[in-house]
């Protein structure tokens, strides 16, 4: 029911932001010229609480004239250990691995029509349009080549399952020729961090708009404060762990005394 | 209702986690284990990643110990001398248990670890308890009492370091408590249990300690045993989940109660060839997750290091 408010809000709101947005365009055609793209989102801010269920963020926004648009939503990166089980004396065990650096831990994209029939390859590899141009370094000098494919393959396959990568495109829907808007879906276990969110504008095969707008995942409340603190002052938290731990038992033992 | 563990990182629901306590307290209080050893194995099966669950065990153990230690305190039931002589070795096992925990974790090999000491030891003591029962059983239809010679001289009495217990009117060697508190702990460490289901046959088995100093004894060591662990794994591994623990606890502190009370209206071998059967279904569950073939072969390990990020 709250979500259900908080959606509302947001959809007037960006309603009203992209009317404003509009109108700018309209009133002052040579500032728009400047900027060939203005988009924005919903809100900049996802706070993961103890009850968080996921989330729906919008991005909408204005074009100067024709062209398509691809929206891409990048998570931090991270260094990613893949691993592969082998079968040893019956049971299943680890047994090689392999590192990824610069892994987003997030990876969305969303475009009008597919990309593929409006974007140049060399476009998709430089900005990273797709899973299959997304540029992983391998940390391990000596790992085979033939070993990098499948241990990538497992890592896109892995990530896809957790819900973190979507192996399509999202859809972005333009409303009317200038205004664009399409839905961002998080799930319950996204990751946090600094996210990117960039929007390219794509005519005839050329970037000639591109924005990009920072999204601010973090975890808030109760839960937040004991996982920072369990990091950072790991001794202190040990011996908090015991202490309550103990009062828990022993109040247990008292309540119970009597009965 | 779902709530986010912070330190498991998954949501699950308040109510499974207060029921699970309060089924492992029942059985824990109808059977007179601790229950770390069916805890862990339904966290785990639950979706809390093995070294989580471990560790969270380690200090949901410590509370529940601390609330039965207090039963057996009042009645004097507790052996301090032989109960610091466990400790000693169980301190010792345990830090060394946290140490090479920490090292199997960098492996990748902890998980497999974890699930290969649960399956070696449910099996051999569900087996143990299913041959113990149903010869109680089986002697109990024949009404014939048990004999067993009270004292027997093995080389365990030969070693050196003789110490006495006054109040376990006991003479042995100090090495023995403190050996058999060093393995404890160490298990402690690994499969996140107190060990009273190792501790309490050594204790009367091997040391020969009377039974009914036996529990109180333990439960003094397991305290102290715990609360180590507990601190070492929050320290080196970031895996302790003290909410978790909590809500454990709480369900465990009501189910114990209710446990106990169940127990006297049941007959203690049907009890042990029940709960036998319990510990050889979980087994059986842990062997089948190692051998049959995983849906992916692969799995990711992220490398985010926490301490300073915010």
């Amino acid at each position: 029911m709250i979500r259900a408010t908080v959606k509302k809000c947001t959809l007037e709101t960006v309603i009203l932001k992209a009317t404003l947005l509009a109108m700018a365009f309209l009133a002052f055609p040579a500032s728009a010229r400047a900027e060939a793209l203005v988009a924005d989102l919903s809100s900049h801010l996802i706070a993961i609480t103890t009850g968080f269920q996921g989330s729906e963020l919008l991005l909408f926004g204005a074009t100067d004239g024709e062209g398509d648009v691809v929206v891409l939503v990048r998570g931090p990166e991270e260094s990613l250990k893949v691993r592969r089980k082998d079968r040893i004396g019956g049971i299943w065990v680890n047994r090689d691995e392999v590192t990824f650096e610069k892994v987003p831990v997030f990876f969305r994209m969303a475009s009008n029509r597919p990309v593929g029939d409006f974007v140049p390859y060399t476009l998709l590899s430089r900005h990273q349009l797709g899973l299959r141009f997304l540029e992983l370094p391998v940390a391990e000098p000596t790992v085979l080549q033939a070993d990098i494919v499948s241990f990538r393959a497992a890592l896109l396959r892995g990530k896809s399952r957790e819900g973190f990568y979507a192996p399509g495109e999202g859809k972005v829907t333009f409303l009317g020729e200038r205004l664009f808007r399409t839905n961002v879906v998080f799930p319950p276990n996204v990751p946090t961090g600094t996210y990117k969110i960039e929007v390219f504008l794509i005519r005839d095969g050329r970037v000639v708009g591109a924005q990009t707008t920072p999204l601010i995942v973090s975890k808030v409340g109760l839960g937040a404060e004991v996982f920072l603190f369990a990091h950072r002052h790991a001794a202190l938290y040990g011996i908090l762990s015991v202490i309550l731990a103990t009062l828990a038992g022993w109040l247990g033992a008292v309540a119970f005394r009597k009965v | 209702m779902q709530i986010y563990l912070p330190i498991a990182e998954i949501s699950v629901n308040v109510f499974y986690l207060l029921g699970l306590g309060g089924l492992v307290g029942a059985l824990s209080g109808l059977f007179g284990v601790g229950g770390g050893f069916l805890m862990t194995p339904f966290l785990i099966f639950t979706g809390i990643s093995p070294a989580v669950a471990v560790a969270t065990e380690a200090n949901q153990i410590l509370g529940a110990s601390v609330s039965g230690v207090f039963a057996h305190w009042r009645r004097s039931n507790v052996d301090f001398k032989m109960g610091f002589m466990l400790l000693a070795g169980g301190l010792m096992g345990s830090s060394f248990g946290v140490w090479l925990f920490s090292v199997l974790r960098g492996f990748g090999q902890i998980d497999l670890v974890i699930s290969l000491a649960y399956v070696v030891f449910l099996s051999v003591i569900g087996a143990l308890m299913l041959v113990e029962s149903s010869r109680a059983m089986f002697r109990h239809r024949r009404h014939e009492a048990a004999q067993r010679k009270l004292h027997k001289h093995t080389w365990l009495h030969g070693l050196p370091l003789k110490t006495r217990f006054r109040k376990s009117k006991l003479y042995i060697s100090a090495l023995l408590p403190v050996g058999i508190g060093f393995f404890v702990g160490l298990l402690a460490a690994i499969m996140g249990v107190g060990g009273g289901f190792v501790m309490v046959p050594a204790m009367i088995y091997l040391i020969g300690m009377p039974t009914s100093m036996v529990v109180g004894t333990s439960l003094f060591q397991i305290i102290f045993v715990t609360a180590n662990v507990t601190i070492l794994q929050a320290y080196y591994n970031q895996t302790v989940d003290a909410l978790l623990a909590l809500l454990l606890l709480i369900g465990g502190v009501i189910g114990a109660q209710i446990g106990t009370r169940a127990g006297s209206f049941l007959r203690g071998e049907q009890l042990r060839g029940l709960l036998a059967l319990v510990v050889l279904g979980v087994c059986a569950r842990m062997f089948f997750d190692l051998a049959v073939t995983p849906g992916d072969l692969f799995s990711l390990v992220s490398q985010v290091d926490f301490s300073g990020e915010r």
